[in-house]
């Protein structure tokens, strides 16, 4: 395969994102190959988030480009993004789920409303879906507020997958979980994603989250991709900045800066 | 601490926050006439912003109507005018008392609810977690509550000019010395259309800037709980002011002869 040029699932190029004064991406560079589990750590802070952002048009560069199956999408509006988003699924980093709607309407929502699938069979589905990630159907009448944040993740995820999408986000899928919790999600997540065959680009700074879900690393620092290459080579990137993030070291070119 | 530089920083702090109010009003008015539209959404929010006002809309303008015949009573027998009650009373409930006392207590019981229920979704992510599931969070949580809003202000304000008058017919006949029957026939006879339909224009108009105002400064919250605590106040704030500057210029253009 190697050598043949494929289009890539989602490429970034050049992309820029200011918030006032603040320059958050400064030229971020990024090809997801299709099938790839990418994915990027970094720093808190260091604008993981506002690049996933940035590719599902929640938020706008102010330069460079972004494509997905080769087609571009950074200043893509109305029904052309919605055709476009029709590809994602994303789990929040705090589930986000929907606390007006009971937990199947949560994993319905975007059958029912971006698709207009009917409410009895998005129903089924959303059970089909719940019992993917280890949820029985008697969880499908609760509301979100009576799920513990593991459970939480685990409706978020199938909220994620209920639409069949081709690419999934994962923003920060083990924070806030207790570490067998938290290899639980990697477990769903590993599985999922081989079930589906889908594309993936997770955002992490847990170390052990990321060489589980990943076959791709690529490390965000200071607005800029510092470093990129497959899962195995990590630990031999020769980079200083990858080496101290991994080994997670007090010491080293990294500097904690104080403000967000 | 420059005095111009802090004027140019207030003046410009204003004119961009007008404009973004302006923007998101325009995107959100453009918005309702697009399907989808989500009937079962507007028919909570008529709940919600209607029907559940309706005790303390109700309440205070009973106790306005009431005031408002004794003070008419007290002023008015100075002059040997206190027969005017009856009149008086209807005319400011319907034209002034009715529509503002109304978006006030709306403005504080709604606005404040909708920018603390939207604020929470945005900054727990679940404002963008409606755009991922192909689905606009300005028609799927705005529009139904301007809809709502608009069509329950005339409604409420409506009920509100009735309990209005009938508070000072309670407080005329059982402590002013009034005739009951006269007292009806004199708040009959006097008011005219114009001044409950300008009164119902108004309530709309309130409506619409109370619902706008809780989903502007709710979509606009930022930093958690605090970021929420604040765009509650402003949107209670920022609603309230907005209505009695609207309330001048609509006055002022519905009776300019």
């Amino acid at each position: 395969m190697s050598g043949v040029a494929a289009v890539p699932k989602i490429e970034l190029r050049g992309v820029k994102k200011r918030f006032g004064d603040k320059i958050v991406l400064d030229g971020v560079d990024l090809a997801i190959q299709p099938g790839h589990s990418q994915v990027v750590i970094g720093g808190s802070g260091t604008g993981k988030s506002v690049m996933i952002k940035c590719v599902l048009g929640i938020l706008r560069p102010e330069e460079g480009q972004i494509f997905v199956d080769g087609q571009e999408v950074t200043h893509l509006k109305g029904s052309a993004r919605d055709t476009v988003l029709k590809k994602f699924g994303m789990l929040f980093q705090g589930a986000a789920l929907f606390d007006s709607l009971p937990v199947w309407e949560n994993v319905a929502f975007g059958l029912i409303q971006g698709r207009g699938v009917s409410r009895a069979r998005a129903r089924d589905i959303a059970i089909e879906k719940l019992a993917k990630v280890g949820l029985g159907s008697d969880v499908a009448m609760l509301s979100p507020a009576e799920l513990s944040g593991g459970m939480q993740k685990r409706v978020g995820l199938a909220r994620a997958i209920a639409a069949d999408p081709e690419i999934i986000f994962f923003d920060e899928p083990t924070t806030g979980l207790d570490p067998i919790m938290a290899d639980v999600i990697n477990d769903l997540i590993v599985s999922t994603v081989k079930d589906l065959g889908v594309t993936t680009l997770s955002i992490t700074h847990d170390m052990v989250s990321a060489r589980k879900i990943s076959d791709h690393i690529a490390m965000l620092y200071k607005g800029r991709i510092v470093w990129a290459g497959p899962t195995a080579e990590i630990d031999s990137s020769e980079s200083a900045l990858v080496d101290q993030f991994i080994h997670g070291r007090a010491q080293g070119p990294i500097k904690m800066e104080v403000r967000a | 601490m420059n005095v111009f530089a802090a004027i140019g920083r207030v003046t410009l702090g204003f004119f961009r926050e007008t404009g973004r109010v302006s923007l998101f009003a325009g995107d959100s008015v453009s918005a309702v006439a697009r399907p989808p539209v989500y009937w079962w959404l507007i028919a909570q929010q008529l709940m919600r912003i209607g029907y559940f006002s309706l005790p303390v809309v109700g309440l205070t303008a009973f106790f306005t109507g009431g005031v408002l015949a004794l003070q008419i009573y007290i002023g008015g027998n100075r002059y040997g005018a206190e027969s005017i009650v009856p009149q008086i009373v209807a005319l400011g409930i319907t034209r002034e008392l009715g529509p503002v006392i109304a978006g006030l207590m709306v403005a504080g019981r709604v606005a404040a609810a909708i920018a603390a229920e939207i604020g929470t979704m945005r900054v727990t992510e679940q404002i963008d977690a409606l755009t991922t599931l192909s689905t606009n969070p300005i028609k799927y949580l705005v529009v139904p509550r301007l809809v709502a809003a608009v069509i329950s202000m005339p409604i409420l304000v409506a009920i509100a000019d009735s309990i209005g008058i009938f508070g000072g017919y309670v407080v005329g006949t059982a402590s002013l010395g009034f005739n009951g029957s006269i007292y009806l026939k004199n708040t009959v006879d006097f008011v005219t259309r114009q001044d409950v339909t300008s009164g119902l224009i108004k309530a709309a108009v309130f409506g619409f800037i109370i619902a706008l105002m809780g989903c502007f400064n709710g979509f606009n919250s930022k930093g958690g709980a605090q970021g929420v605590g604040a765009a509650t106040t402003n949107a209670v704030v920022s609603a309230s002011i907005l209505i009695l500057a609207a309330n001048y210029i609509l006055t002022s253009l519905l009776f300019s002869r």
